[in-house]
């Protein structure tokens, strides 16, 4: 399980980078970020949620069951999206209320 | 060409050393009832560093109508069988409604009947949305104006005078810089230790672990070098939980009530004695030791609302689990969740691991206090208790820098660490990279001192190895090169982990008896043995060797000093 940052859509703000709890995350020549350290994610998503371009997608490795499919968020207020786009093109949305609590 | 440190002295009145749940509690309890200077040395960046970065879904330590403190410690004595700190834990219970209204009033969100009284989840536990449980508290920090926040430096050891903590060293993960921070008091919390042995998923994800991967026991090897006495390390924490996402299982087992079921669809946990924490652990083990694995939580059946909040309360923690769910479109109602144990860990937030501390959270060497995961004796404390043991720790600093001045740090003392830190950056390269002495550390602590493939058993033969090997790795260490500073970092984070490693392995070797199911499970001594053993098990580590203190149980109203 690690992260994917898309070149094309990171404008190298270096949120992700300064978030990071493991120092992961670097500025390639170009300036922009990309993840240099994927085997040491934590998977926490703390970078997904900083990222204001959706620029980083989040994913299981193949060996804890990751089927090709990956997860992207996107802040709107008090309401975070969170997109599950399944290798096969299928979007889920799960909206959480950040002004609710879990149920469970 | 190799990188060059520049020394740089920075001045506080209390420093504390990582910025998780119990540091942030700590540093607003410090400002808030004092003028005193803090500054907080974070690793990360408080906003998502420590155990709390994904969030966290439920709070479980709160005292909910009906219970008292007293009840709440006579579940964790029950838990842990008997060796608790009962002065500790009970300090704690006392004020864990406090620290929960404290923290909803920085903007936690708890959920609420419509009498306003907050909804309760079993006997100790509350409903939240804690998602971002670490941006709030973060935040409510940067407002003080007298706390300073010093993120992205990693401290590698305290400076110590006449067995007095007077400050500590680190460096900078962004500048070549290498600090000298002078405090007249230290409050330790870097919390537990993950990754001292082999993962679950050893492959490419082998940080998708439960406790946070970058937790490395700084704390406790900074501890351990400087002298200070340590405290049941051998009561390790192995944590029951979804199959290779290693997400919390609690959720689902008292969120819908699903019971442990093994492949064969029977129930089998009452089979193995009371349900204590281990016993749910160690009865998973031994199903699946039988032939009678894989181990499920029952969930099949709930329904399609039930799983939706389930996939919401996930992604405020663990947010692989839903991705799991979702993306292979078998969750939790149309399969059962498969379960397994964990790599050991060392968390004092879990078990009773930690630092030897006085009821003041004083640690054993003047100036120098612990809380949260790496303070000991007091297990279940979980989020809310950090908050409260973090409270205790500030205000019991407090006290003490009251009229102290500052011990100087002296300039040759700085220019000897900084050399030793330097020497890492000018060694040529090595045989073995870090990745390799971690690798090798990992193997050993999984095959001798009781991992996964050992099914968390050890035995003195086994432990002997173990101890020779980690020993070995110790002295491999001392060569290795770093060509950047994040390299500079893993350096020491392999180094503290050798360090609660080796004083780990001394823990199992002197616990002759067996206590804990899995946590501390001797084949050479399978039953628990009262007469000799009710007792805590401390160390001190004194020039190279690890020495061994049995002390006696310390009951709730008892204030406990420390005398030698």
């Amino acid at each position: 399980m690690s992260i994917k940052i898309s070149k094309q859509l990171c404008i190298g703000c270096g949120k992700c980078l300064n978030v990071c709890p493991g120092d992961l995350i670097h500025r390639d020549e170009s300036g922009e970020s990309y993840i240099k350290y994927p085997q040491d994610c934590w998977g926490c998503t703390s970078c997904l949620k900083e990222c204001e371009t959706g620029a980083i997608k989040y994913y299981l490795g193949a060996d804890i069951g990751g089927l090709g499919g990956y997860l992207v968020t996107k802040r709107d207020g008090d309401l975070l999206h969170w997109t599950i786009c399944k290798a096969d093109g299928e979007e889920v949305v799960v909206t959480i209320n950040q002004k609710e609590a879990n149920q469970y | 060409m190799n990188l060059n440190l520049d020394l740089m002295v920075l001045e506080t009145d209390i420093l504390i050393i990582g910025g998780g749940t119990a540091g942030c509690f700590a540093a607003l309890t410090a400002a808030e009832n004092s003028s005193f200077q803090v500054l907080i040395a974070e690793k990360a960046n408080i906003k998502r560093s420590g155990c709390l970065a994904a969030g966290v879904n439920a709070l479980n330590a709160y005292i909910v109508k009906g219970e008292t403190p007293d009840t709440y410690l006579d579940y964790v004595r029950n838990d842990n069988g008997g060796v608790i700190r009962e002065d500790l834990v009970y300090s704690i219970a006392k004020r864990l409604n406090e620290v929960t209204s404290k923290v909803e009033a920085l903007g936690l969100v708890i959920q609420k009947d419509e009498k306003g009284d907050y909804v309760a989840r079993g006997k100790r536990n509350i409903k939240i949305n804690g998602e971002n449980i670490k941006p709030i508290l973060a935040s409510a920090v940067e407002q003080k104006k007298n706390i300073k926040v010093l993120n992205r430096v990693n401290i590698i050891d305290y400076v110590v005078k006449d067995n007095r903590v007077i400050g500590a060293y680190g460096f900078s993960l962004d500048n070549n810089v290498f600090y000298t921070i002078q405090a007249k008091a230290v409050l330790c919390t870097t919390g537990g230790a993950a990754g001292l042995y082999r993962p679950n998923n050893p492959g490419f994800s082998r940080h998708k672990m439960w406790y946070p991967p970058f937790n490395t026991g700084a704390g406790y090897a900074m501890g351990i070098r400087a002298g200070a006495e340590m405290t049941t390390f051998e009561m390790r924490f192995i944590a029951l939980r979804c199959k290779d996402t290693i997400a919390p299982t609690g959720t689902i087992a008292q969120g819908v009530k699903a019971q442990q079921i093994n492949g064969r669809g029977e129930a089998y946990e009452r089979k193995y004695g009371l349900p204590t924490t281990p016993n749910r652990m160690y009865s998973t083990v031994q199903e699946n030791k039988e032939g009678k694995g894989p181990c499920y939580l029952e969930t099949k059946g709930i329904s399609k609302e039930t799983e939706e909040d389930l996939y919401k309360a996930y992604l405020n923690m663990a947010p692989a689990q839903s991705l799991r769910w979702i993306e292979s479109g078998q969750g939790p109602s149309v399969a059962n969740v498969e379960i397994e144990g964990t790599e050991p860990y060392i968390v004092g937030g879990h078990t009773a691991s930690g630092y030897w501390v006085d009821t003041n959270r004083v640690t054993t060497i003047e100036g120098l206090f612990a809380a949260g995961d790496v303070a000991g004796g007091s297990p279940q404390k979980f989020v809310t208790g950090c908050f409260a043991e973090g409270e205790i720790a500030a205000l019991s600093a407090l006290d003490y820098i009251k009229g102290k001045e500052a011990v100087v740090v002296e300039h040759a003392h700085m220019i000897a660490k900084l050399t030793e830190v330097q020497q890492f950056l000018e060694n040529d390269a090595a045989l073995y990279s870090v990745e390799e002495i971690e690798e090798a550390m990992q193997k050993v602590m999984d095959v001798y001192a009781g991992g996964i493939s050992s099914d968390y058993v050890v035995n003195s033969s086994k432990l002997a190895i173990a101890k020779q090997r980690i020993n070995g790795l110790l002295e491999m260490s001392k060569s290795l090169k770093a060509r950047d500073l994040h390299e500079l970092k893993l350096i020491y984070e392999v180094l503290d982990r050798l360090y609660v490693c080796k004083t780990l392995i001394v823990h199992l070797q002197a616990r002759k008896e067996t206590r804990w199911h899995c946590f501390q499970e001797n084949a050479d001594y399978p039953e628990r043995d009262d007469q000799n053993y009710y007792k805590y098990l401390n160390s001190r580590y004194r020039n190279g060797d690890i020495e061994v203190i049995l002390r006696d149980i310390v009951k709730k109203d008892e204030k406990y000093e420390h005398q030698n």
